[in-house]
């Protein structure tokens, strides 16, 4: 798994979600939860969370 | 009153009328290709004409040259009566209005187009119709006059587009004589168009592969083998494979152009056999946002009407679609309902030919930016709340009352109104606040959409934001109303209802199955949980992870071609240890493959397809397969050289298996379809005889859900290094990667692909707009 591609990716789906305020983090985390790769969701819990946006990287943080 | 309809009087009349049609007519009957075919030699018979009074050496048509630049059929005007039949099919029916009569008198004419023009170079786009409606062999299939008449017929449903026509196949013997549009067919109304109707002989073309092949590796040459050895080559790389390094090694993409048992069985090979969900399907890269929009917004993921409900539209919305190229029988009827009177709005940056065509012509045309579907939504929804043009009642029954005030909230923003936005959407914001106020107030308003939405990036939202509208408007539960999704491919609806993402299983039950559990069945009754969602599309995947990524089995889809970026697949399929191809033909993909299994076309099998209004019909056999086996066999086969103990012994069982196991098919079997033509799903216990239109009193999810949908601009943009903005389109002649028309005789509208290239905007400065092919 390309570490940077999965921040990229992470990155658009919170962008996507932002809109809804509150319910976005929770919102982006269950669009990983039902939708990635398990080995996806691996590598980005085990990866570096500088490039993440703050919703993007609260949702992961919500998905360990 | 009483009318006679038969009086010595009346036979008379018509027996002068049919002399003096004969005393214009070839005698050569016994050598027509129409002879026991023709309405006016029944007719002659009928009125019991056998004299012709007036000698064959007057003035006559009968050295009228025969005009042959059709490729699939001839018009021979020394047998043309002037009825005009072939004219109104053309402007009834096809809506193309391309045939009229030229000149008064004797010297009436059927003509194509302008003087001078021939079938091929007039407007005609061969659909048919005119064909169909000529009562003697004025208009005649080439196939016809080649092959001989038609022995019997089998009814079956066309491989082409998500319209799911249905049509007769005719045939003589073992060959197919010529498609004919049938009449009862609930999805085509007994219409058809230049690919359905005539673009067949790919099923029969040269290169199809009959004989299975192998090879080691991909830079060795194909070697034939028999099914078996091909078989158990397969069976025991994919063993070996998961054995080394595990079954998520292992893959599977069902094809959108199999039948929904052949589907449901790959990607139950995928799960129950090789023991992952690493299975997907082309809808991967064209309606998944339909699929999530949907379902997030209305409960399911599926457009909401029947193709009949276009007839009850006021206002009908395209957005992302060219219906008269990619789905044109169901456009013929769109344009007749336009003819009657009903308003059309077109958002698309092309001016596609809908915006402007005989007798039609387009309210508002919206030409905006590609990459900004959402803006011109929310620019939309902002008039629509903003000017008190919602239907409150309808949402406050409806819909979920906090989520629209959160929602109307937000785009009633001064940040989407359409002067705002048309910065970005390039749309003046004029024409969108009238094209918005026709659609809140012009009576029934119908959304259709296509590839433009979904193949963009924020296609989600896009859907998201076409169903928020339809809610704000109440045009969502009734005829002549709804969000209609065209589907490409035949059965792509079918594909994705039948669990071919590796999230879902058949009915869009989530792996997770929180409701229930996960069910992945064999014929035991034993049933397996797999919790973790998966991909096997290599285009969801980075190259590196394809390197845990190992075998792959691949039905009827050339990924090869069909899926973006070609390096990034290529390069995933090349790290491969095993790479499958079960198709029709050698594809791109077969470069890259390990094993070629030959497959079988949809007039060799049995089985269903779904349309784009969740129909499901009939696929009935009318040859046996070329390649010895249809492709549920194979796959069969496949997973009992694997040890998997399958013994299906017909489609239907396949069918029923997936009633048993999916709630919106619980109602369904062949048999009922045999009975009843066709169902439209969900059909289960609240809806017994299916559900031509959805959410009629209430959503799927229980109450609609506003979602909020913000504009984020594409990554994608336009600068000195890639100063231009590509965008797809469709062709009328021309299907997916090509691999069936470009095997038929329509290259002959469509020799190449082809750039079109718009002119400099002065607006958009370094911007151009660049349209290819797809």
């Amino acid at each position: 798994m390309d570490p940077g591609r999965l921040t990229y990716m992470a990155n658009q789906i919170a962008r996507n979600l932002a809109a809804q305020g509150a319910a976005a983090v929770e919102a982006t985390c269950q669009h990983l939860r039902d939708f990635w790769d398990p080995r996806m969701k691996a590598a980005i819990l085990g990866g570096s969370r500088a490039g993440l946006d703050p919703i993007a990287r609260a949702a992961v943080e919500r998905l360990v | 009153m009483v009318v006679h309809t038969q009086t010595p009087r009346l036979e008379k009349l018509r027996r002068g009328v049919m002399e003096l049609y004969i005393s214009d007519h070839p005698l050569d009957c016994l050598t027509c290709a129409a002879n026991n075919d023709c309405e006016l030699q029944d007719t002659a018979a009928e009125v019991g004409l056998r004299d012709v009074r007036y000698g064959y050496d007057g003035a006559n048509h009968l050295g009228a040259a025969i005009d042959t630049s059709n490729p699939y059929f001839d018009f021979d005007p020394s047998k043309c009566i002037a009825c005009s039949r072939c004219v109104r099919a053309c402007d009834e029916v096809q809506g193309t209005l391309a045939l009229t009569i030229d000149g008064r008198g004797f010297a009436s004419m059927v003509s194509a187009g302008q003087t001078g023009d021939d079938f091929l170079s007039s407007e005609c786009v061969s659909c048919g119709a005119c064909v169909q409606a000529c009562p003697t062999a004025t208009l005649q299939e080439k196939a016809v006059k080649e092959i001989g008449k038609p022995e019997r017929a089998v009814v079956t449903t066309c491989a082409y587009c998500g319209v799911g026509c249905t049509f007769r196949a005719e045939m003589r013997g073992e060959q197919l004589v010529r498609m004919v549009p049938w009449k009862d067919g609930k999805a085509n109304r007994g219409h058809s168009c230049v690919k359905g109707r005539f673009a067949w002989g790919y099923a029969n073309h040269r290169d199809r592969i009959l004989t299975p092949m192998i090879r080691e590796s991909i830079d060795q040459p194909w070697r034939e083998v028999s099914w078996d050895e091909a078989l158990g080559f397969t069976a025991g790389r994919l063993g070996a494979i998961k054995a080394q390094h595990g079954a998520r090694a292992l893959g599977g993409i069902t094809s959108s152009r199999c039948t929904n048992e052949e589907t449901f069985l790959v990607q139950k090979l995928v799960r129950a056999g090789f023991g992952s969900n690493n299975v997907d399907t082309c809808a991967r890269v064209c309606h998944s946002p339909t699929g999530y929009g949907l379902s997030k917004t209305f409960g399911t993921s599926a457009g909401t009407q029947d193709f009949d409900s276009v007839m009850h539209a006021d206002v009908i919305l395209v957005i992302g679609a060219n219906p008269t190229d990619g789905h044109p029988v169901f456009a013929s009827r769109m344009k007749r309902r336009l003819r009657q009177g009903a308003k059309l709005i077109v958002i698309d940056p092309r001016r596609i030919d809908l915006v402007r065509s005989p007798h039609i012509a387009a309210a508002h045309h919206l030409p905006l930016q590609p990459g900004t579907n959402v803006a011109v939504l929310t620019a939309m929804a902002h008039v629509i709340v903003t000017e008190g043009l919602a239907d409150e009642a309808f949402i406050r029954e409806r819909c979920d009352w906090d989520e629209y005030q959160d929602w109307a909230r937000f785009v009633a923003e001064e940040r989407h109104s359409p002067e705002t936005l048309e910065a970005v959407t390039r749309v003046p914001a004029h024409d969108l606040r009238e094209a918005a106020r026709l659609y809140a107030t012009g009576g029934n308003g119908a959304i259709y959409y296509g590839l433009g939405v979904t193949e963009h990036s924020q296609g989600s939202s896009t859907v998201m934001a076409i169903a928020n509208l339809a809610m704000a408007t109440g045009n969502i539960g009734r005829p002549g109303v709804g969000v209609n999704p065209l589907r490409g491919q035949n059965n792509v609806q079918g594909a994705c209802d039948m669990g071919s993402f590796p999230h879902e299983l058949s009915g869009y039950r989530h792996i997770s199955g929180s409701a229930k559990p996960a069910r992945c069945s064999n014929r035991t009754g034993a049933s397996r949980s797999i919790p973790n969602p998966a991909c096997a599309s290599p285009t969801c995947s980075t190259p590196r992870s394809m390197a845990s990524f190992r075998a792959i089995y691949i039905q009827g889809e050339d990924i090869l071609q069909s899926d973006p970026n070609t390096h990034h697949v290529a390069a995933g399929l090349k790290a491969m240890d095993c790479v499958i191809v079960h198709d029709l033909f050698l594809n791109e993909t077969a470069n890259y493959a390990h094993v070629f299994l030959p497959g079988s076309t949809f007039l060799e099998k049995d089985g269903t397809f779904t349309n784009a209004e969740r129909r499901i019909q009939l696929v009935r056999k009318v040859m046996e397969p070329a390649n010895g086996y249809a492709d549920w066999e194979v796959t069969q086969a496949l997973a009992n050289a694997m040890g998997l103990g399958w013994n299906y012994t017909h489609p239907s069982e396949i069918m029923d298996e997936i009633a048993r196991l999916t709630p919106s098919f619980a109602g369904v079997s062949h048999a009922r379809l045999e009975a009843e033509g066709s169902l439209q799903w969900p059909v289960n216990e609240a809806h017994p005889d299916g559900s031509p239109i959805m959410h009629v009193d209430g959503f799927v999810r229980g109450k609609g859900k506003f979602v909020v949908t913000d504009y984020v601009p594409t990554d994608e943009k336009t600068g000195p290094r890639f100063p231009l903005l590509l965008t797809t389109g469709r062709i009328l002649s021309q299907y997916n990667v090509g691999a069936q028309t470009r095997r038929t005789a329509n290259t002959v509208w469509h020799p190449e692909d082809l750039l079109e290239i718009h002119p400099p905007m002065p607006r958009t400065g370094a911007s151009r707009m660049v349209t290819g092919c797809a």
